[in-house]
């Protein structure tokens, strides 16, 4: 399975490729080098070189009339280099008509890919998508297949409306058009409607952004797309400059104004230490036991002593003190309210 | 000189796939091994063969004449061993592309687009732009989904270190797997537990370091009728959604007021700085607490007890 194959494995490769690519050529009409070497995921030389073997190939008996019959001229040089536009013909091997059946793995690998796909669709889409999985169901009954399973959850759901909402993101995009967003900011438990001039859908961690000038606000802003509640793409054209998105491969905060921001590091117990993968962290130390010191980048105190909240009681701010002071005064002001 | 190895491989698929009967093993030595020592034939016959059937070809084996079983034969039933027809409409055949950008997982993705391109090789057009649908993408980060979920196409049994929630090492646990299954968000491997001579469910992301596969493949049947995600239903932890009643502060838990089912507004709160209204939800109870405790001094939990309970125990310890 792996790209690399181990030693060995070429000859197997190879007839892997030639049980795919006979039915191929026996169901289309001239094919070329070129477009075999694409849909087998490989180069035109290798082709040729499946190709020099399958000539070599046939019924037992080794008779003319016996042999596949592959018309090499056309798809090599005098020299014998590969000639990419020639048109493969292959003669005499109907018996390998039809590709391999599939195994275990892609049975499972599909049909599981399908019912997701499935589940997470609506309407029409989601009444063709399960004709295909009864039609591949049927035809790639094979015994792994039938122990795998996937049960969408709503995050699933909530994916496909960020990766919609990335397309139509990426359609004003293109046509220079504003879009108005409501925005949820947790920290700020409020909900805000904004016009802003997209630039470009961009993904940091586990996160996808809209990156934007944002008219609210008079800069440019990050907006997480799952916290998008809800969005038009307006008939108006964009009145800044287009822009590319920003590059967030070196942190979510570096353009974030210096002033605001606070390296805080916190102290997570084994049950946190999930959090890392969600919040932006700039170092994690694990330590023997589990725990882990984690250095956050923070630009509002709320959102930290929310985090804090949430994360009770196996969160605790090692520096700076005040923090903990926050933390402290909030917990101890929420637990009055179930006296 | 002798045959290259994919040559040989490929005669040797052909001859059995034609055959309307097995062929005896000295047929095929004087056809395609002529040159080879007896010795030397039984080696590399037995490795060629495998060879095929790793690559998911069919070799039968059978006895040519019913009345002397120990005289065996080998052939490839051309129905075993073709992909069937399939009939797909172009846009279905592009549902079939869609599909194949689901798996972020790189094994996975790789199968599909194998089975991809199997489908092309049968005639069907896969175009990918055909249709303007977002597909969801299917992740697995736990290290050991690989092994087991090709451990159960394969039916071999595993064996791995498994960390059970409270206690205090992991124990080494032998299962033959029956299924892997994806439940809110989680893989789950579901088989016979050799141990416990029972069926169990195992949370992948608890399984601690390496998952080895013992023994050969095709070790096992699965029980006829098993329906894997059943057994994960009943074995998991429920994940039934539960009625929960908040009181929110006013201007406040905008997310927890969106996935309300019922919003009282104006009602007695534990104190007069703001006014407060009832949230009713219904909710899966996991992380319930969790996002109350976030809400801080904007939400108090009224119901289930038990989790207002585990509410106050944690706020106690952080409120020293």
């Amino acid at each position: 399975m792996s790209r690399t194959p181990p030693a060995g494995a070429g000859a197997r490769d190879q007839v892997a490729r030639l049980l795919t690519l006979v039915p191929f050529l026996h169901h289309r009409d001239g094919v070329r080098l070129d477009e075999a070497a694409r849909l087998l995921d490989t180069s035109s030389e290798q082709v040729l070189r499946d190709l020099k073997v399958l000539f070599m190939c046939g019924l037992p008996g080794g008779l003319p009339g016996d042999l596949i019959d592959v018309d090499l001229d056309a798809i090599q040089s005098e020299a014998g280099s590969p000639l990419t536009e020639g048109v493969i013909r292959v003669e005499n091997a109907e018996y390998l008509a039809r590709p391999l059946r599939l195994s275990a793995t892609e049975a499972s690998a599909i049909i599981v890919a399908l019912r997701m796909l499935r589940d997470t669709s609506v309407g029409d889409t989601r009444a063709m998508v399960a004709r295909v999985l009864d039609k591949l169901e049927g035809a790639a009954a094979t015994r792994g297949a039938a122990h795998v399973d996937v049960t969408p959850s709503p995050r699933d759901a909530q994916q496909v409306a960020v990766m919609d909402l990335t397309q139509r993101i990426n359609e004003a995009v293109e046509q220079g058009r504003q879009v108005r967003i409501t925005y949820f900011v947790p920290s700020r438990d409020e909900e805000s409607e904004r016009v802003v001039d997209p630039r470009g859908v961009v993904s940091h961690g586990v996160f996808t952004y809209l990156d934007a000038w944002c008219h609210r606000a008079g800069g440019e802003r990050l907006f997480r797309l799952d916290r998008i509640t809800k969005y038009d793409v307006l008939d108006s054209e964009r009145a800044t400059d287009p822009q590319p998105p920003r590059d967030l491969s070196s942190g979510l905060f570096s353009d974030v104004d210096g002033a605001d921001q606070l390296v805080v590091t916190l102290r997570l117990d084994p049950e946190a230490r999930w959090a890392t993968e969600y919040y932006p962290v700039r170092d994690v130390r694990v330590a023997e036991d589990g725990s882990a010191e984690v250095d956050l980048v923070v630009v509002d105190q709320r959102w930290l002593v929310r985090l804090l909240m949430r994360l009770a009681p196996h969160a605790e701010v090692v520096r700076p003190q005040e923090f903990t002071e926050a933390f402290t005064a909030t917990a101890q002001e929420t637990l009055s309210l179930y006296a | 000189m002798p045959a290259p190895k994919s040559e040989r491989l490929l005669n040797l698929l052909i001859m059995l796939l034609v055959q309307r009967r097995p062929i005896a093993k000295e047929r095929i030595r004087e056809l395609l091994y002529p040159d080879s020592r007896p010795d030397a034939f039984e080696k590399m016959f037995e490795r060629d063969k495998d060879e095929l059937r790793s690559l998911g070809v069919p070799v039968d084996v059978a006895s040519i004449d019913p009345l002397f079983e120990d005289e065996v034969g080998y052939r490839i039933p051309p129905e075993a061993f073709a992909l069937p027809d399939i009939e797909l409409t172009p846009e279905e055949a592009a549902v079939v592309g869609l599909a194949s950008r689901v798996w972020q997982h790189a094994t996975m993705a790789q199968a599909t687009s194998d089975a991809v391109r199997k489908l092309t090789a049968s005639g069907i057009a896969v175009d990918l732009d055909a249709l303007d649908i977002a597909q969801p993408l299917l992740t697995a980060e736990e290290p050991a989904f690989e092994t087991c979920w090709l451990a159960v196409c394969e039916r071999q049994e595993v064996r791995f270190d498994y960390q059970r929630p409270g206690a205090d090492a992991p124990t080494t646990r032998r299962v033959q797997p029956w299924g892997v299954v994806r439940s809110s968000g989680r893989w789950y491997v579901v088989g016979f537990d050799r141990d416990r001579r029972a069926e169990r469910v195992f949370r992948l992301s608890r399984v601690q370091g390496e998952v080895r596969t013992v023994g050969a493949p095709g070790a096992y049947d699965v029980p006829p009728d098993t329906d894997v995600r059943d057994i994960a239903r009943r074995l998991a932890p429920p994940t039934t959604t539960q009625r929960a009643v908040l009181l929110v502060r006013q201007g406040a838990g905008q997310a927890l007021r969106r996935s309300a089912v019922r919003v009282d507004v104006g009602v007695t709160g534990p104190d007069e700085r703001t006014g407060w209204d009832r949230v009713e939800l219904v909710r899966p109870e996991m992380g319930l607490a969790d996002d109350v405790l976030a809400h801080g001094p904007d939400v108090v939990l009224l119901e289930p007890a038990s989790v207002r309970r585990r509410v106050v125990e944690r706020l106690e310890l952080v409120a020293r």
